[in-house]
């Protein structure tokens, strides 16, 4: 075997995506072609936050040049029916505005038009009279039960109630040495990608059928709720992905009620629509995550050993609670104790509805927003108690010998070894060094801080944790939920190539090169022997409600399915290799682009020859099922539904994070530097070191994004502020330094390469570690992100000027 | 985001940008490198009928040393004039001050006299053109005149530019021997809008210090040698005399504290560079 790669999994090979991308090649929706007669929409948005639609005057608009359609929430409610929503509650929930609008940005009328100019030519010419409501903006004010409900059916604005008991919280604060507590208020961000959505819409009157084609990103549950919105069985909506998605990070996920909307319009228009969203209505109108006011109480001992936590937590969803969500606040629930052994919990869940732009999914998912509560918290103990802050974090840990580890709310830690992860990053990332610099720098008067995290990064979420939100009754009631299916298409041709599908719309990861890695290593191929197929056709390819690009789950549950596939291709072969090499089919093994007798090399068929045999000569072995393509549906066990006891297993791989940083605040401008940082990270087995370096890099440019330059802002009356890139600032390469990343691996158990999930970590663990870093700078009790220059020089400036002058 | 429609005029002579500029007034507007009309027009917050193309005059598009002055036509780009061997030595302030201006890429197409027409309030050229007493040559069919810099930006995005006038070049007077230069600046990030900006000149008498970012439009004013708590309250003085305005990337208490601050800093090098 010498001079024959074992292993392609691994290696950072070329990526086979890169030089497309790199020549301008790329084929993304806006791209590709369409169809003779397509005519294209542009939305007219609402610009008040919260109004009663007094009447829509749309005539001046019809006669405009090049006008085909204009489509109002009463189209669209006489063919379609309301996009159904994650909670028990009688809501409603349109593509656009149906006699109300509830936030700036709101769809109002669609004009279908020949091209985008004369389209948005046209909405100039629609007049909408409104008549302006009050509007909740606050989330503490939509508490208020004297405010006006959003959806009158609701009755509040409280969408979702639940608590949580988990061991015996009172038992265990009532006898703590101390109680530490911190109040949070998450801000509203995004994760912009650099492609806003797309979509071209198409509908078949003679087959009652819709045909989409959208830069969606999944999860494919949302295929069901589109279809039922739609009024047709499953099989009619057909949705396709191009080829190429700019970047998503969650967010475009949030085409689907667009999907609904335009074709909605390509059936009234009777002609394909196309839609390319800009980049004003995406910053207004896409998704946003979630902001969250947090308190959170830990029951503490003396040493700092955490023995409860208290969480209060209250999820602002936005205008309406869009499937999937409630999920960003229910994602985490089985990690409420991050890293920690913490065997008592009590949680209190709100979700209410404000005047903003409704949520979902976003990079880190519930997570930023969780670890933010947690590491501050963690910070303040040690402040509070006066310990060693690494002390605090390195008692609470749960224990190297513990794994796999079930948390008090019912998330079973694969495997870890966190103790060995954090002394590791503590040596090679040079802390005590980091010290040393921080001492240096105040003794010369600077403003420096050290900040820390440790993190429990999930991946694989079970589709079955959002009905959390439901009570055991209610779950019983509705049947169960669970699972994470992953499908993965092996399949050979007649000159012996081995092509692979799966569908997992990918969004520029990579996930062409590394399935051609997993598949090549199975087949002892090269990875320029494997076609990976990008993009993805709900009619004809394998799918199932968990497919799609979220979650972290690509190399855990999609190359870990491709894997399976292609052992069973592989399964198939071996017998009729071993038909014609006259050895039984277990001595048969792929190496070097053939298929050889164990311990005889010569007695040997070339890989492709066998593999064409399966078409050529189908007789070759006796058997039904030739080794023609095989489709592999995989879901993990140890993914089941809540219990009674509400304890939900939410994710099946859990990574590890352990971060240190040092910051300086600048004296005169308040602006933070990132001195140094450092992230450590196990996700388990490594496929491809290089896009693990890639994953972290953007997640912890996004992170610093969120911690110091990014916010969603409305004014009080619901205005929305952040409408531009020169109001919502996204840090570029001259404000993201470069992170020391650091491993240990501990493959997963349950997943067939061993692999989790590395894309969301950075997300959770970056943004608490820097304003853990801030607040030690400053002397801060709380710190709110983004810490904006402004804010901190505030503190800076108030303590010097209050000796100078007036 | 896509323009309203209008017409497109690209203009072979200066005569025949000043003849278009006669005829449509203020429907018309001069497009040099686009880089801030180009997003308005998408945004339609700008709405012309005609756009006049004046980056094909070979006449606009030169720097020129003239008497004891750097004239920079209206086609000259802002990487053009940063690339320009003599700028350190001519003017160190302005060479201090471009590379703050946007990025490389809007650099490599936006002009100095667009940016001076386009009269941002916390943009560089402007606060440089009014840092070292810079004037603007405006033509029409009918005259040419010359307009110092403090009289020419006269508001928020507003200037003295009549609707039927070119900008035909900015004038920036070179370095004197024995004055000391200095810019800085503070952003959210690398090439943004100033939250403040400062320019000074130090000379044997005084300090001119410039602000941009905090009012309006750019400020400068002279301060005789001051030194310790009086320049601090001289400047404390000039910083609420601006009355900076609460925005989204700052407050008005901000922006005050930045200008004593970095205001004085900017003096301090400034000195320094003097001596």
């Amino acid at each position: 075997m010498t001079g024959v790669v074992t292993s392609w999994c691994g290696q950072s090979i070329e990526r086979v995506e890169d030089g497309p991308l790199l020549t301008g090649r790329g084929r993304f929706i806006d791209d590709l072609g369409i169809r003779p007669g397509t005519l294209h929409a542009a939305i007219l948005r609402s610009p008040h936050a919260h109004a009663k639609i007094r009447t829509i005057d749309a005539g001046a608009a019809r006669t405009a040049p090049g006008v085909a359609a204009i489509i109002t929430g009463t189209e669209v409610t006489a063919i379609s029916t309301s996009l159904v929503v994650g909670v028990k509650a009688p809501i409603e929930c349109w593509p656009i505005a149906v006699d109300r609008v509830r936030y700036v940005g709101e769809p109002v009328a669609v004009v279908l038009a020949a091209n985008r100019y004369l389209a948005e030519d046209a909405l100039e010419l629609i007049e909408v009279v409104y008549e302006p409501l009050p509007a909740i903006v606050d989330l503490l004010a939509a508490l208020d039960p004297k405010q006006p409900a959003l959806h009158e059916g609701l009755g509040s604005n409280i969408a979702s109630e639940r608590s949580f008991r988990y061991g015996d919280p009172e038992h265990a604060f009532a006898r703590a040495a101390h109680r530490v507590s911190v109040t949070i208020r998450y801000p509203r961000n995004s994760c912009t990608p650099i492609e806003t959505y797309g979509l071209v819409a198409e509908y078949d009157a003679s087959e009652d059928a819709y045909d989409v084609l959208a830069n969606f990103m999944g999860p494919f549950s949302l295929h069901a709720v589109m279809a039922r919105a739609l009024k047709v069985p499953g099989n009619r909506l057909r949705l396709r992905t191009p080829p190429d998605s700019g970047g998503s990070f969650g967010v475009k996920q949030g085409v689907f009620p667009y999907i609904v909307l335009m074709a909605v319009a390509a059936r009234i228009a009777g002609r394909p629509v196309k839609w390319i969203e800009d980049r004003i209505e995406h910053l207004a109108a896409s998704v946003s995550a979630t902001n969250r006011f947090t308190t959170l109480e830990a029951a503490v001992d003396g040493d700092g050993r955490v023995r409860a936590l208290a969480w209060n937590q209250l999820e602002d969803v936005g205008a309406h609670i869009r499937a999937p969500e409630p999920a960003t606040l229910y994602r985490m629930h089985g990690n409420l104790t991050g890293a920690y052994d913490i065997r008592h919990v009590s949680v209190r869940n709100r979700v209410v509805l404000t005047n903003k732009t409704p949520t979902g999914l976003n990079r880190g998912f519930g997570g930023p927003q969780m670890y933010y509560a947690l590491e501050r918290l963690m910070q303040r103990i040690a402040v509070e108690l006066t310990l060693d802050p690494v002390d605090v974090i390195r008692k609470n840990l749960v224990p190297s010998n513990a794994f796999p580890y079930r948390t008090a709310t019912g998330a079973t830690l694969d495997s870890g070894d966190y103790s060995k992860a954090l002394e590791t990053a503590l040596a090679q990332g040079g802390f005590a060094e980091l010290r040393k610099r921080q001492q240096a720098a105040r003794a010369q008067g600077r403003i420096y801080g050290i900040g820390l995290t440790a993190a429990v990064e999930p991946s694989v979420s079970n589709m079955g944790y959002i009905t959390t939100v439901l009570t055991p009754e209610e779950r019983r009631k509705a049947g169960p939920k669970n699972g994470a299916q992953a499908t993965a298409t092996v399949s050979l041709d007649p000159l012996g190539g081995v092509s692979v599908h799966t569908a997992s719309v990918p969004q520029g990861q990579g996930h062409r090169t590394v399935l051609a890695q997993i598949v090549a290593d199975a087949f002892g191929l090269k990875p320029s022997d494997i076609r990976v197929i990008g993009e993805f056709d709900t009619a004809k390819d394998a799918w199932s409600i968990a497919s799609g690009n979220y979650s972290s789950r690509f190399a855990a549950a999609v190359g870990g399915a491709a894997h399976i596939a292609a052992e069973k291709v592989k399964a198939k072969l071996a017998r009729a290799a071993a038909s014609q090499l006259n050895v039984a089919a277990k001595d048969i093994e792929f190496i070097g682009g053939r298929a050889h007798a164990r311990g005889n090399p010569d007695n040997a068929i070339p890989f492709t020859r066998l593999a064409a045999a399966s078409h050529w000569s189908p007789g070759l072995v006796a058997e039904e099922n030739q080794a023609l393509r095989e489709s592999v549906f995989w879901t993990p066990p140890e993914l089941t539904p809540p219990t009674e006891k509400d304890e939900i297993n939410s994710s099946l791989c859990h990574g590890f994070i352990f971060d240190f940083c040092g910051v300086e605040v600048d004296r005169v401008t308040g602006a933070v530097r990132i001195d140094k940082y450092v992230t450590m990270h196990d996700c388990g087995r490594v496929l491809h070191p290089g896009m693990v370096a890639g994953q972290i890099t953007g997640g912890f440019a996004q992170a610093l994004g969120a911690a110091l330059y990014e916010e969603y802002v409305y004014s009080a009356d619901g205005a929305f502020l952040s409408g531009t890139f020169a109001d919502y600032l996204l840090p570029t390469t001259t404000e993201v330094p470069t992170p020391l990343i650091l491993h240990i691996e501990t493959p997963s158990p349950y997943t067939p390469l061993g692999a989790k999930g590395v894309g969301e970590g950075n997300c959770m663990s970056t943004p608490v570690c820097l304003a853990n870093a801030v607040a030690d700078a400053l002397g801060l009790s709380a710190v709110d992100l983004p810490m904006t220059p402004a804010k901190l020089a505030a503190h800076i400036h108030a303590s010097e000027d209050s000796t100078r002058r007036t | 985001m896509k323009p309203a429609r209008f017409d497109y005029i690209r203009a072979g002579t200066i005569a025949e940008a000043h003849a278009a500029l006669a005829k449509d007034g203020d429907e018309a507007r001069i497009i040099a490198g686009g880089q801030s009309l180009v997003p308005m027009l998408s945004m339609r917050m700008a709405r012309p009928a005609v756009l006049i193309d004046i980056m094909h005059l070979s006449e606009l598009a030169k720097i020129e040393v003239r008497g004891n002055a750097i004239r920079v036509g209206a086609g000259v780009r802002q990487a053009e004039l940063l690339a320009w061997p003599e700028l350190a030595e001519r003017q160190p302030l302005l060479a201090d001050a471009l590379p703050w201006v946007g990025h490389a890429q809007t650099r490599s197409r936006g002009t100095l006299c667009g940016s001076a027409a386009h009269a941002d309030p916390s943009a560089e050229i402007p606060l440089a053109l009014l840092a070292l007493k810079g004037s603007v040559e405006l033509s029409s069919q009918r005259e040419r005149r010359r307009v110092a810099a403090e009289d020419f930006f006269t508001g928020l995005l507003s200037t003295a530019r009549n609707d039927n006038e070119l900008i035909e070049a900015i004038d920036i007077p070179c370095r004197t021997a024995g004055h000391g230069y200095a810019f800085r600046e503070f952003a959210r990030r690398h090439g943004d809008f100033a939250i403040v900006a400062c320019a000074a000149i130090a000379r044997t008498d005084g300090v001119r210090l410039a602000i941009g970012g905090a009012a309006d439009v750019p400020t400068a004013r002279e301060f005789p040698n001051l030194d310790n708590d009086a320049l601090d309250d001289a400047l404390d003085e000039f910083a609420a005399e601006l009355e900076p305005r609460d925005d989204l990337h700052a407050t008005a208490d901000y922006r005050r504290a930045l200008v004593r601050r970095l205001g004085r800093a900017t003096i301090e090098e400034a000195r320094r560079c003097r001596a």
